[in-house]
């Protein structure tokens, strides 16, 4: 039954995604095409590579010889405190027009982010809209969700029918995985009896992590090839998760250790609180930074390469620039597993140094 | 010419440091695999975890030359 709804779910979102379907869009402004005459724009690599890093507003597919540009519009939800809640999708947004009252910046310090214009063309810089758009990452994210949900409700539903047995089908494929978080991550720093209660998170954050880090290597179709956890938000919230449990499992002798770590002469004390209190925000912070930073490379290094066909013009790089593109995804794909294994793994360590056992 | 970028300078300069730190550890790990070949898959799981850390510092230092 839950398969069906989590099936059903998965081709909603599917549905909904292509009947905001690809629009193909006319030049609209005639008054640019004058200027440009035949003239090709030189390649602006950095550009480029940037623009497929960030996340957008829209899921750019590719742009024809003359112009035009296939994409899916994705919807964008504002909530501002003046104008209340709105709902509409990007492509009112596109190519810098203004709807109601909205712009979507394209250069700037703003660059990305839709802001409010009033009638005379001003625009508020302070106050921006709140946006809740369900922008590319956040598709991605939808659809790895969806996917890792199916895989485990699966796994759950035929444990349930066939019992404890010897494993086949999907079984045989994540049940090691899972039992390896539990053996050689949860165990040796959570320690035997308390490991159950967090067992949940670290599975929960290794295979989002995981099937988020596989999808964005795949260029095509949509729903994959999105960065999500390229995105400093997405592993910000991670690490806030990590840091929020740490918190809130920590014992009396983890506070102890903190504020007065035994064996710490009471003149040393003014330095040690405030190095141990950076000490607790900077561990999530690294976690943060570190799963950003190996996965933005990774994807930034294989457009680079792919880029160097069009820097250079010829098709002669092709075989080259493919040959280092493949080589570059090997690294990738284990990049991908290393990241999920370190966050889950230092997310456990940190846990378990907040939940002491005592010698 | 073009003035140069600091920051990529900044960027190839983390690249020696991890690059060195790897490095260092690929060597030990290897020296410990001579030494004792039964224990090759526990090294080798050290050595991954200890890279992956070196590389998250190193890549700090690219993340801040990519800012600028």
């Amino acid at each position: 039954m839950k398969k069906r709804i989590l099936t059903g779910l998965f081709f909603v979102l599917f549905a909904i995604i292509c009947s905001l379907s690809a629009y193909s869009q006319e030049r609209h402004d005639t008054t640019s095409v004058s200027g440009q005459g035949e003239t090709k724009k030189k390649f602006d690599a950095s550009a480029f590579i940037l623009d497929h890093v960030a996340d957008s507003h829209e899921w750019h597919i590719l742009t024809k010889q003359n112009g035009e540009t296939v994409a899916i519009y994705l919807p964008v939800i504002l909530y501002s405190k003046e104008k209340g809640l709105d709902l509409f999708s990007s492509r009112k947004l596109a190519h810098g027009h203004i709807y109601k009252g909205y712009k979507l910046e394209e250069e700037g310090d703003l660059k990305g982010k839709i802001v409010t214009i009033n009638e005379e063309g001003i625009i508020n810089e302070e106050h921006l809209p709140l946006d809740f758009s369900m922008t590319k990452a956040v598709i991605g994210m939808l659809f790895a969700a969806i996917v890792g949900l199916w895989l485990f409700l699966s796994l759950a539903h035929s444990y349930k029918k066939t019992g404890i047995s010897h494993p086949k089908g999907i079984q045989s494929f994540l049940e090691p995985v899972v039992l390896f978080i539990r053996d050689d991550i949860a165990i040796p720093n959570l320690g035997e009896h308390k490991y159950e209660k967090y067992m949940p998170y670290l599975l929960s954050a290794f295979f989002f992590i995981l099937i988020n880090n596989l999808f964005g290597l795949i260029p095509f179709p949509p729903p994959f090839g999105a960065n999500v956890t390229g995105n400093i938000a997405v592993t910000f919230t991670l690490a806030f998760f990590t840091f929020v449990i740490i918190q809130f499992s920590g014992n009396k002798a983890y506070w102890k250790h903190i504020f007065a770590a035994p064996g710490v002469p009471i003149w040393l004390l003014p330095v040690m609180i405030p190095v141990e209190l950076i000490g607790i925000i900077s561990k999530p912070f690294a976690l943060m930074i570190r799963l950003f930073a190996n996965i933005t490379a990774g994807h930034i290094i294989v457009l680079s390469l792919i880029c160097l066909i069009f820097i250079f013009d010829s098709l002669a790089i092709a075989p080259v620039s493919v040959f280092f593109v493949i080589f570059m995804d090997c690294l990738e794909l284990l990049v991908a597993f290393l990241q999920a294994y370190i966050f889950t793994l230092l997310s456990a360590l940190f846990i378990g140094m907040a939940v002491p056992e005592h010698h | 010419m073009e003035p140069i970028s600091f920051a990529a300078v900044g960027a190839g300069l983390a690249v020696i440091g991890a690059g060195l730190g790897i490095g260092r550890i690929g060597g030990s790990a290897m020296d410990a695999i001579a030494r004792q070949p039964e224990a090759y898959s526990k090294i080798q799981l050290a050595m991954i975890i200890a890279a992956a850390l070196i590389e998250g510092a190193a890549l700090f230092a690219i993340v801040i030359a990519l800012i600028k």
